[in-house]
């Protein structure tokens, strides 16, 4: 078999539904191949960045890994910043990059670039296929690494003759790596003593991340939590991994967390991270982190622990495994949940009582949140989100309230303007039947803008709802905060008018102004079940993100929206 | 504190600059760093030294321990180990300099290894701490160029560092394995220091 069959042959045999990519001179027999079947679908995208979005949407909704072939040169370097986006989050992702062929590689050739050299610092693992009998085996490898253990991309460059080349087809269903072995059930001794923490804690805390989506650990999260009574936040990544409905959910934590979540952490004695990485953004400043706290956590990456902020009990292992283990030991020793008459539970809701995430309902004037609150509630909860970054992002996060972990798709890590729409296209692919949503703005949609085709020549209606306030909302709100609002470029000017732009693109476009218009232009997109329809708020211009943690500052010392009664209790009278 | 790991990864191409990469995205210290296969050749065997805070060095041996390359690694420092380094140096060695270099070398246990009418070359090896003090003990002047391998280490004992063992000493020890680890550990006036 010829080594593009072999290619084609193995992603049948990993059960590869769509591949998102754009073809070029290294990768010509691959897609000549391609050509010849309709098992693995291929999606062409218009611009290499979009395929690793879009593929990194899909993984996310899915959980399967995204799958990108590209060719090399510019069709690898393009790929970077999808790359990087998904290894800061550790989605798994395949990445094929084409690369010239052996004898040549070295000699600065056309559209050659150093694949694996430029993606080393942001991939799990990367491999150069030197040979034809290497392709199989090393397919396998890819996607045996990139999902399992603490999941993330892993690049493929194969150069043109590995494709001319013939062997033997032969595609090893399990595969050994004498190297990686990673960790699935945690140490039991370890897990008696969170669960001794468990019984001993006055003010506990639960803090989950993207682990536990990752890990669809959701089902075994909740259990805990009820389990416990606990109180229990989400980071940014981890949003839906909890059912934000619950009543113990207290909202996301870190810089715009809430503001009762952000005190719960500051106060708690006993902090329970699951699947979280203690990220500077959850963290704020580390001296003043959780001062008072014994801390257990779960994660399956040993170097996550103790990395930030050293921890009293640590466990390697899968967040479910862990998990149900918890679960398991806590039922067995009859552990009585909390209620919410008891003193920790009666100060967390009297901050929970100032409502930190209040703002002027009674303008004309399109408050961002409003858009947010209305999509909720149009929406009924069960949309899938995608975002960009900045301010839309953040009040996609707190006023979408997730029950279902898959949902809520951002870059949280690398944080990646232009990755909301590409990656929502590779969410409707995955479930083409329910409503997929990108919260943008004006700024981060127009950096892969150019995906509106791809939406077009699959037919994938998404809706994006461009939170348009004509600047880059976060860097204005950093400058009007820390910089004395000299708003230095962060004013978009020369905006494309982006009712035309999505109708000259193929798709519906609208321009709401009032409030009043909001829910009935969302009923109404939302309504248009086979066409994008690009929703274009004009919103308020300098509407700010509340609550905020500043850059060296401590959970209690949140900045809340101006207008609110800011009851900062002191540190000693809560200690 | 200084750190001396004992690393077996793939041998690879591109596995020593995983390795290299890791240490300089991540801002961590390479004082010194060797590699070279083992007796199986899909293997080499790295030893890297580096210094940092425990927090810092705890971190690094589990950033290593992610690469997927790294087989198994093992923090020298954790037990009794015994570390060597090769140095050449060129030194100048004319008129009455050329005794004073000679006796220099013997009392440092080195070997002049090559010699010309105004130059020696010295083969001296020993742990880091010796070479210094070697370099140290030469008139500065005099020395021309001077060129070190790094560290290779090794755990004494039982404690080994292979493919196919655990890395750990076994859990239950065999009683001529006992004793030798304590020998090991109480020898008063380890041959390595010399």
């Amino acid at each position: 078999m010829r080594g593009a069959e072999i290619f084609v042959q193995a992603l049948k045999d990993e059960g590869v539904e769509y591949l998102f990519g754009y073809p070029g001179g290294a990768v010509l027999h691959i897609y000549d191949e391609l050509f010849k079947q309709d098992a693995v679908r291929h999606i062409l995208v218009r611009h290499e960045q979009g395929a690793t979005h879009a593929a990194d949407g899909y993984a996310r909704a899915t959980g399967k890994p995204g799958v990108v072939l590209v060719t090399s040169g510019p069709g690898a370097t393009n790929c970077v910043t999808g790359i990087a986006t998904a290894y800061m989050d550790s989605i798994p992702m395949v990445v094929f990059t084409g690369q010239v062929p052996t004898h040549l590689i070295g000699n600065d050739a056309f559209q050659e670039v150093d694949a694996i050299g430029i993606t080393r610092p942001c991939v799990k693992h990367n491999f150069l296929v030197e040979k034809v009998e290497d392709l199989a085996p090393t397919i396998r490898k890819a996607f045996y690494i990139a999902a399992s253990g603490r999941p993330g991309p892993v690049v493929v460059d194969i150069p043109k003759d590995v494709t001319a080349d013939s062997c033997e087809y032969y595609y090893p269903k399990n595969i050994e790596i004498r190297s990686y072995k990673p960790t699935g059930k945690g140490h039991p001794g370890q897990i008696r003593k969170a669960i001794q923490l468990i019984f001993e804690a006055k003010k506990p805390m639960v803090y989950t991340g993207g682990g536990i989506v990752l890990d669809d650990a959701a089902e075994d999260l909740k259990e805990f939590g009820h389990l416990t009574g606990f109180p229990i936040t989400n980071t940014l990544m981890g949003l839906g991994g909890y059912p934000a409905t619950d009543p113990q959910f207290v909202g996301m934590l870190g810089m715009h967390g809430t503001y009762e979540a952000n005190m719960a952490m500051h106060h708690c004695d006993v902090l329970i991270a699951i699947g979280a990485r203690f990220d500077d953004r959850v963290t704020g400043n580390l001296e003043k982190f959780c001062p008072y706290a014994k801390i257990v956590h779960v994660d399956v990456d040993p170097s996550s622990i103790s990395k930030n902020v050293p921890v009293d009990v640590p466990i390697v292992g899968s967040a479910r495994e862990v998990l149900r283990e918890m679960n398991q030991l806590l039922r067995e020793a009859d552990f009585k949940p909390r209620d919410k008459s008891n003193p920790w539970w009666r100060q967390i809701t009297e901050w929970s009582a100032l409502d930190c995430l209040r703002y002027d309902r009674t303008t004309d004037v399109i408050k961002p949140q409003y858009v947010i609150e209305e999509l909720y509630a149009v929406t009924r909860g069960d949309a899938y989100i995608t975002s960009d970054v900045g301010q839309h992002q953040m009040w996609a996060a707190q006023y979408y309230k997730f029950d279902k972990p898959r949902r809520w798709i951002n870059s949280g890590g690398l944080g990646t303007m232009g990755f909301g729409l590409p990656a929502a296209l590779g969410v409707q692919l995955g479930f083409p039947d329910s409503i997929v949503c990108c919260v943008t703005g004006e700024a981060s949609l127009v950096m892969c803008i150019q995906e509106l085709s791809t939406a077009l020549q699959y037919n994938l209606p998404v809706k994006i709802i461009n939170l348009n306030n004509r600047y880059m909302g976060m860097v204005r709100q950093w400058q009007e905060f820390f910089y004395d609002r000299r708003y230095s470029h962060s004013y978009m000017d020369a905006l494309p008018d982006f009712v035309k732009l999505a109708e000259a693109f193929g798709h519906v476009g609208m321009r709401i102004e009032h409030a009043r218009d909001v829910q009935p232009a969302l009923k109404e997109a939302t309504g248009m079940k086979d066409r994008l329809v690009m929703m274009d708020f004009l919103t308020d211009q300098t509407e700010n993100v509340y609550p905020m943690i500043a850059s060296g500052k401590g959970h209690h010392e949140m900045h809340l929206a101006p207008g609110n009664p800011q009851p900062q209790p002191s540190d000693r009278e809560l200690a | 504190m200084r750190h001396i790991l004992s690393i077996l990864l793939e041998n690879h191409a591109g596995a020593l600059s995983r390795v290299a990469g890791l240490f300089s995205a991540r801002a961590f210290n390479i004082e010194s760093l060797t590699v070279a296969p083992t007796e199986d050749p899909t293997v080499s065997r790295m030893t890297l030294v580096t210094s940092g805070s425990d927090e810092i060095v705890e971190q690094i041996v589990k950033q290593l321990n992610k690469l997927i390359d790294v087989i198994k690694l093992i923090d020298l420092n954790d037990g009794p180990h015994i570390e060597r380094e090769l140095m050449l140096v060129k030194v100048l060695a004319r008129d009455g300099g050329r005794e004073e270099v000679k006796r220099l070398v013997d009392i440092f246990r080195g070997r002049i290894i090559d010699v010309t009418d105004t130059t020696y070359i010295v083969e001296l090896t020993g742990a880091s701490r010796k070479l210094d003090a070697f370099i140290e003990a030469v008139n500065g002047e005099l020395i021309m160029e001077v060129v070190r391998t790094g560290v290779s280490g090794i755990a004494r004992g039982t404690r080994a560092l292979n493919v196919g063992t655990p890395t750990a000493a076994p859990r239950t020890p065999t009683k001529a394995a006992k004793s030798a680890d304590r020998a090991a550990r109480g020898a008063a006036n380890p041959a390595h220091l010399l």
